[in-house]
Formats: structure tokens, sequence, C-alpha cells
């Protein structure tokens, strides 16, 4: 049984911030949950699906963010309760429903996970989504610690059934990827069957419709606004004439500052854990009992903005600071919180000493040893060289920015690798080369293919096929071949979907082929006769993924034999980090490969004549090596 | 004014594929078993490929999830470059628990950047902190049974010489609770080789 369905209550587990959200929202009976993969969120839905096994819990990886919101929705309003989790940017993505969605409301309790990811550890952008509660006018948690997403978890489908719309828990990577002890409650029965009442004067947004919704909407909120200024998760502690306001992970900051800085009974701190609507009457309240208040938030002043507001309608001369002391971006660490608390209140403080190190070599992330993606972009390069513009996309394949492959030019959402393809073709006179993996292409490749068709862009798409969405972990798609079950003719066809979309030609390659690849990729993007949308499909399973699902055992490795000249183009051109350069000033240098690291793809011997097979573990082979047939 | 509260603050740090998440993980749970207030933070995503992967895990009546530089007490140092690099987090009062054994980065690999002398860097960082403990832990896991033990030897020294609020029965609990079979008879003897160094 999964560790999150044993019933324990009462007892203390340690849990990710992610696995908190989902006992969250087990113990308030949740029974439908979608998710499209993106960090910091994945292991919600990870966790959701390996429930989803060995319960009735409805649980899917939907094609993307805005599917997977529309998805939800519908069971939500049949009276389901419903979760629906996605990473930061991934919101923008499903905006277009969430803004309406606010309108219609549900009847089961719906709950949305906004994951953002301040200091873009693994993210395009550190936008702070706690804009679109305001935006859309949904009820806005925004949890510390795993403690806190657990409870807030649970308390946000009581808000929502409660006043029938969708709530917002908005997590930063701090909180998703921290384990902390949370203390369990009890197990609730899922209620996975919904009724759906007709009611189209309701639920069809026409903008009659829309008119009287949108009023109810601002009723609601004035309600809810009632809510956060009682609400629990609003916490205000302490006594004296100093105060600070804080909300969500920088609140353990402040908390442990305040001690440390001797703070006791000199200072008032506002937790705030319910920030929208905003809970003015609270706000303006901590004013009237302080004169001087620092407002710590990551990224945008949200809060401090509004506390400006409500210290203005009350004519409250009150000094408020926030992003003058403190960044507006990327994630706060504990001294940096401490030393604008320090200055604010004039304390004396020393901060910590900090030296420079010497310069070392950096270790970049890379594509792994045996990635098709590595023998693509390999191919495509010795095709057409530097001369082509190259869009790319996101996921694992956007490492083809680093040396020594250096083959991305424009990336900046998924699925902007086709589209902005087309836009570049239009005004400038590269030929256009432009990369998006398979899972997402799914997500959003589609729609840009089918306008490049139709306006008669003029570029090739490759497409990255890997049978799987290896980033995030190896989540499913709906072109996916390998499953659990073995090998299945996938539900959605990849190459008959770019038929349907209308591109013409359409050509298919395994990238561990390498001349093959070459020579078709040469084809297809410099034939001047045939202009328009090109699509490659570059067809070769993830290593990590097929060696997972398959437990295939690895026959051969690769070894550089003595008749290696030394001229690098190994290092240089493909940069498989299975290879080793020994520096020796007396002989040159040489050349290895680390047989741990070595995935036997066979690429690196099909363009050096000194690289050769060998049994694993063994002597010299001529066994023909996997993946190449 | 300005004394660090009380508390714990190990990081740890090493190369993706060793195995730090799960020694912060099993850190956290003998935390949680031993009745100690604990918070574990990790980075996942690109970190995975082949980079860096950093975790911190704090200790007693902190709330913070995160190791301001020069405020580490413990570092945790799965591969000595990694080591080295993370040495900003500490200051002369940290100790510093490093294996000695290289995994060299893909821009060594390459020919493009030179790895430094393993001595040199211990040396560096030895000279800037309370204590140093260097040895080659992955030696110590391959003679434990797997290479990949070697978050489990290096849990074992931390137990040793971290003056930590619990003690290493707890982390063998919590080891007992992850692995199973013979993966659990190779790490509870990784644990002890790492405890026994001095």
């Amino acid at each position: 049984m999964h560790e999150l369905l044993t019933d324990e209550a009462g007892s203390k587990r340690l849990l990710l911030g992610n696995e908190a959200i989902v006992r969250g929202a087990l113990e308030a009976g949740v029974a439908f949950a979608t998710t499209y993969p993106g960090t910091p969120s994945s292991e919600i839905g990870d966790t959701f699906y390996r429930i989803s096994q060995e319960t009735d819990l409805y649980f899917e990886y939907s094609v993307n963010e805005k599917v997977a919101l529309e998805t939800a929705a519908a069971a939500a309003v049949s009276g389901v309760r419903t979760m629906c989790s996605m990473k930061h940017v991934g919101l923008n993505v499903a905006a277009d429903a969430l803004v309406s969605l606010a309108y219609v409301g549900v009847k089961g309790g719906m709950v949305v996970v906004s994951a953002d990811d301040p200091s873009l550890h693994s993210s395009q952008n550190e936008q702070d989504n706690r804009y679109y509660a305001r935006l859309s006018g949904m009820p806005l948690l925004e949890p510390a610690d795993a403690q806190e997403a657990y409870a807030m978890t649970r308390f946000a489908f009581e808000l929502s059934e409660a006043y029938r719309i969708p709530v917002l828990l908005r997590t930063t990577t701090r909180v998703n990827h921290s384990r902390g002890a949370v203390e369990l409650g009890a197990l609730q029965a899922r209620i996975p069957r919904g009724v759906f009442e007709k009611d189209p004067f309701n639920l069809v947004l026409v903008p009659m419709v829309g008119r009287k919704l949108h009023l109810e909407l601002l009723k609601k909120m004035e309600k809810l606004q009632g809510e956060a200024n009682i609400s629990p998760f609003n916490k205000r502690s302490g006594a004296g004439t100093w105060g600070v306001m804080t909300s969500g992970v920088s609140a353990n900051y402040v908390l442990d500052a305040a001690q440390e800085l001797g703070l006791g009974d000199q200072i008032q701190i506002l937790k705030l854990g319910m920030t929208y609507p905003f809970p003015d009457a609270l706000m303006g309240d901590f004013l009237e009992g302080v004169d001087r208040v620092l407002v710590v938030e990551e990224l945008e002043p949200f809060l401090e903005e509004r506390l400006k507001v409500v210290a203005q309608e009350r004519r409250l001369g009150v000094e408020i600071a926030g992003k003058g002391l403190l960044p507006r971006a990327f994630e706060f660490d504990p001294a940096q919180v401490r030393a604008a608390m320090a200055r604010f209140f004039h304390l004396e403080y020393q901060p910590p000493r900090v030296e420079g190190g010497p310069e070392l070599p950096p270790r970049p992330p890379n594509l792994c040893a045996g990635c098709p993606h590595r023998a693509t972009y390999y191919a495509v390069k010795q095709a057409i060289g530097d001369q082509a513009l190259f869009p790319t996309d996101i996921g694992c394949y956007t490492l083809g920015l680093l040396p020594p492959l250096q083959i991305a030019d424009f990336v900046i959402c998924m699925g902007s690798s086709v589209s902005s393809a087309g836009g570049f073709s239009k005004v400038q006179d590269r030929p256009v080369v432009a990369f998006i993996g398979d899972s997402t292409f799914f997500h959003s490749g589609i729609t840009g293919l089918i306008n490049a068709v139709q306006n008669r862009h003029n570029f090739t798409l490759v497409i990255l096929d890997n049978g799987t969405t290896a980033m995030t972990g190896h989540q499913p798609h709906p072109g996916v071949e390998l499953t659990s079950k073995g090998w299945q003719a996938p539900r959605v066809s990849l190459e008959a979907v770019v038929r349907g979309c209308g591109v013409e030609r359409v050509v298919t390659v395994q990238p561990l082929q390498v001349k093959k690849t070459i020579e078709r990729v040469k084809e297809v993007v410099t034939d001047d006769r045939d202009r328009g949308v090109k699509v490659i499909i570059s067809k070769a399973p993830c290593p990590l993924f097929e060696r997972r699902l398959t437990g295939k055992e690895q026959k051969v490795v690769f070894q550089v034999c003595e008749d290696c000249d030394m001229c690098r183009r190994c290092l240089n051109e493909l940069g498989c980090p299975a290879f080793r350069y020994w520096e020796d000033t007396a002989s040159g240098g040489s050349i290895t490969i680390d047989e741990m690291l070595c995935s036997g793809c066979a690429v690196c011997s099909q363009i050096c004549h000194a690289v050769k097979a060998k049994k694993k573990g063994g002597v010299l082979t001529t066994d023909v090596p996997r993946g190449v047939t | 004014m300005g004394e660090l509260k009380q508390g714990w603050r190990v990081f740890f740090t090493g190369v993706g594929g060793q195995g730090t998440l799960l020694a912060t993980r099993v850190l956290g749970e003998a935390a949680v078993l031993a009745d100690v207030q604990v918070v574990v933070s990790e980075i996942h995503g690109m970190a995975q490929r082949g980079g860096v992967v950093e975790s911190a895990v704090l200790l007693g009546a902190l709330r913070s999830p995160t190791i301001a530089d020069g405020e580490a007490d413990i570092l945790m140092g799965f591969e000595p470059l990694e080591t080295i690099r993370a040495l900003r987090k500490c200051s002369e009062r940290s100790l510093v628990i490093s294996s000695t054994s290289p995994i060299v980065p893909f821009t060594v690999a390459s020919g493009r950047a030179r790895y430094p002398e393993v001595a040199d860097m211990m040396g560096t960082v030895a000279r800037r902190v309370a204590r140093l403990i260097a040895f080659d832990a992955r030696a110590l896991a391959r003679h434990a049974g797997a290479e990949l033990a070697i978050n489990t030897v290096l849990l074992g020294t931390l137990m040793r010489h971290g003056n930590l609020p619990f003690g290493r029965d707890v982390v063998e609990r919590a080891i007992r609770l992850r692995t199973k079979g013979s993966v659990l008879d190779v790490n509870l003897k990784a644990f002890e080789l790492g405890y026994e160094v001095e």
C-alpha cells in the first residue's frame, strides 16, 4: 500500500511538501486529480498516479495544463472533489480556463496548485503567480512548510466547497521540495462519481451569463475577505511597536531572525497564509499597533503594495518598507532577511563573513551518455553546420545549448520552437531548423504546426521523439509506445498527427544510425524545390527510461583503441560524458571511455575509426551494438 | 545581538547520482524518529543530469529551509571539487566531512578545464574551517559491497563526529525503514565503516 494511504491519524511523518499536499487532499476526500508535470510540482502528480493504481481515485497526466484544468473543472462542476497541479508557467497555459472558471465556480471542492520557482532552479522565468488570484478572483493560500502545505490543502477544499469557487494553493520550490514532519489526520472516503445538473444560465459563459456571474464573483470575494480577516492561517504574534508582515516560505526566515536578533518583546509579526482576498481589516489593525513595518515576501511586492493602500485608507503615517531593503529577484536566505530586519530596525548586526574561493571548473548538467538527442544534434550539425537558425524548446534537449553542441538559438516557452520557427522564416534568409520533444509537441507544438502549414512558413521541424517526458521523470504522453506493460501501439501516433496537420514531407530517422541520419537531414533541409514545413521525426527511446522499464541488459561498451590520433572530434563535436581526456604533455594526452558511463549507443564508433566495441567487462568484440541494426 | 540560533545546519553537496538526496532524507527521518524538529530542503530538476546536487538538513529549533553562505555548521561533501565549491557555506567554526575520490565534471573530461589537485583543495578547506575529515568514502563504500553506498558511509562519519542531537542507533533504524534485503546489509556495513573513520 502507498505510504500516504495508511491511516495512522495523529502520527508524525517526514513528508516532502508535495507529498504533504497529496495527503491533505486525500484527507479532504479528493477523488479526481490532473496535472501536466513540471518542476517543482511533479511529485504531486506522480504520487497521485501511484495512488490511483491502487484506489478508485481518478488521475491523469493531461496533455497540457489548460487541458488538465478544463478536465478537472468538469469533475468539480459535477460535484467531485478535484485537484489540478502544475508549475507556475503552466498556469499561463491554463490561464484562459482559470480566469473564467472563477466566474462559473464549482460544486465539488477544487484546488489548483501553482508551484512557483523563485531563483529559477528549473524554469524559464520566476513570475509570481499570486497575481493570478487577484486577476481571476480566487482565494489564495501560501503555505510556509510541509505541515502548512498539508493543513492548507485540507482547508482549501472546505473553503472551495463552501464558497463554490476554485482555490489557488501557491507554493514555492522551498515548500514543494522541503521535507518536514507532518502530523496526519484521518483519511476520508472518496466520492468518485458526480452528478451534473443542467443549469445553462449559470454554466454557459456567454456575455449575459458572464455579466451576472461577475457580479456574483465580486460578492463572493467580499465574503471571502471576511474569511481572510479571521483565518487561523493569518496569525499575529509578539508585542512592541515594530512590525514585520510576511507570508509563505519567507515567514520561516522572519521567525528565525526575530529570535536571532533578540527582538522578542519589541516586534509584532503578522504571518499571512490566506493572502487573497487581502485581509484588509487585519492588516489595518496591525498597522494601528505599530510605528514601522517591514514587509518580507519573495519576488513581487504583492502584499507590500496592499499594505500601503490600507495605510492610506486609514490615514496612517506608518513607515512601510519592503522591496527597497529586500530584492525583487530570486529566493531569500536566512542571512538576507536577518540583515534587512537589522537594518530597518537599526540594530547592530554583523553579517556572516563569506570568503571567496578559488576558480573551479564548472559542472554544468549535460545530456546523458547514450542520449539520442546528442546523436540528432550531431547529425544536424554535420548536415548543415552552423549556418541555420535553431529555435528549440523545453525539455532535456534544451541542454543542447551548452558546448560543444551549442545548437539552440531561441526559446521562451513550451511550444515556441514551432511557432517562432515560422516567424523567423518570414523575416530572414537563413534556413530554420527547429527542435521540439515529443511530449512538448503534444503539449503545445501542434497548433503552431497547423499555423505554419496554413501560412506557408518555411522551415524544418525536428521532433526529438524519445518516447517519454524525460526531463520531469518519465511521465507518459499520448504517443508513448513503451509502458510498464511492454511495447504497445501508441494511442496517438506522432506521425499521423503531423500528417494530419497537413505536413506533406515527413521523414522518420533513427538518430543512432549516424550516417543515414546525416544524409536524410541534409536531403530534407537543403531541398530548395520543396519549400514549406517539413518534419523529421528522430525516434529512439530515452535509454534511462528503456533500461528502467525493460530491464534490458547492456551487452557492449565502447573503448578507444591505440590507433586514436587525438583529433579530439569526439570531445569537440559529440561531447558524450563517458569520454575522458587525460592530459600528458610528453605524449600529447590520451582519450578513454568510462565503461561505467558508456551506454553502448555506438554513435561514437560510427564517427571515429579508433572506437571499438567490446563485451561489457570483457575483451574486444564484433557484436552488433544495441540500438543499431 | 545577532547570534545564530542554536541548531544544526548541515549542508550536503555532491554530483547527480551519488545519493545525496537519499542521505538527507534518511537523516530527516531519523530526526522525526528521535522527535527532533527538522527541515530538509532539496533541489531537483536540471541538477540531476550530471550537475551539482545540493541539499540541506536543519535540525533543532530552526524553521528556515536553507542555509546562508558562511552559516553551515557542517558541510558534507560527497566529491572533493564540490566540497570546495560549497566552501562559501562554511565559517571558521564549521566541520567539513568530505570524500576525496573525484568525479570529473564534463568540462574537465572534455579537456576544456583542469581538475584541481585533491590535496590542494583539501588543504584550502582545512585552512578555512575548524575541522576537516577527508577520506576516500567511495573506496569504503566499495569495500562495503557497493559504490552507491557512499551516502551511507558519509552518514556514518557524520554520526560519529557531527555531535547531532540523536545517536547512530536512530539513523540505523531509519536506514532499516528505507532499505530492504541485501541492500540493507550493504548499507549497514557502509554505515559502520563510515562510523569508524576517525
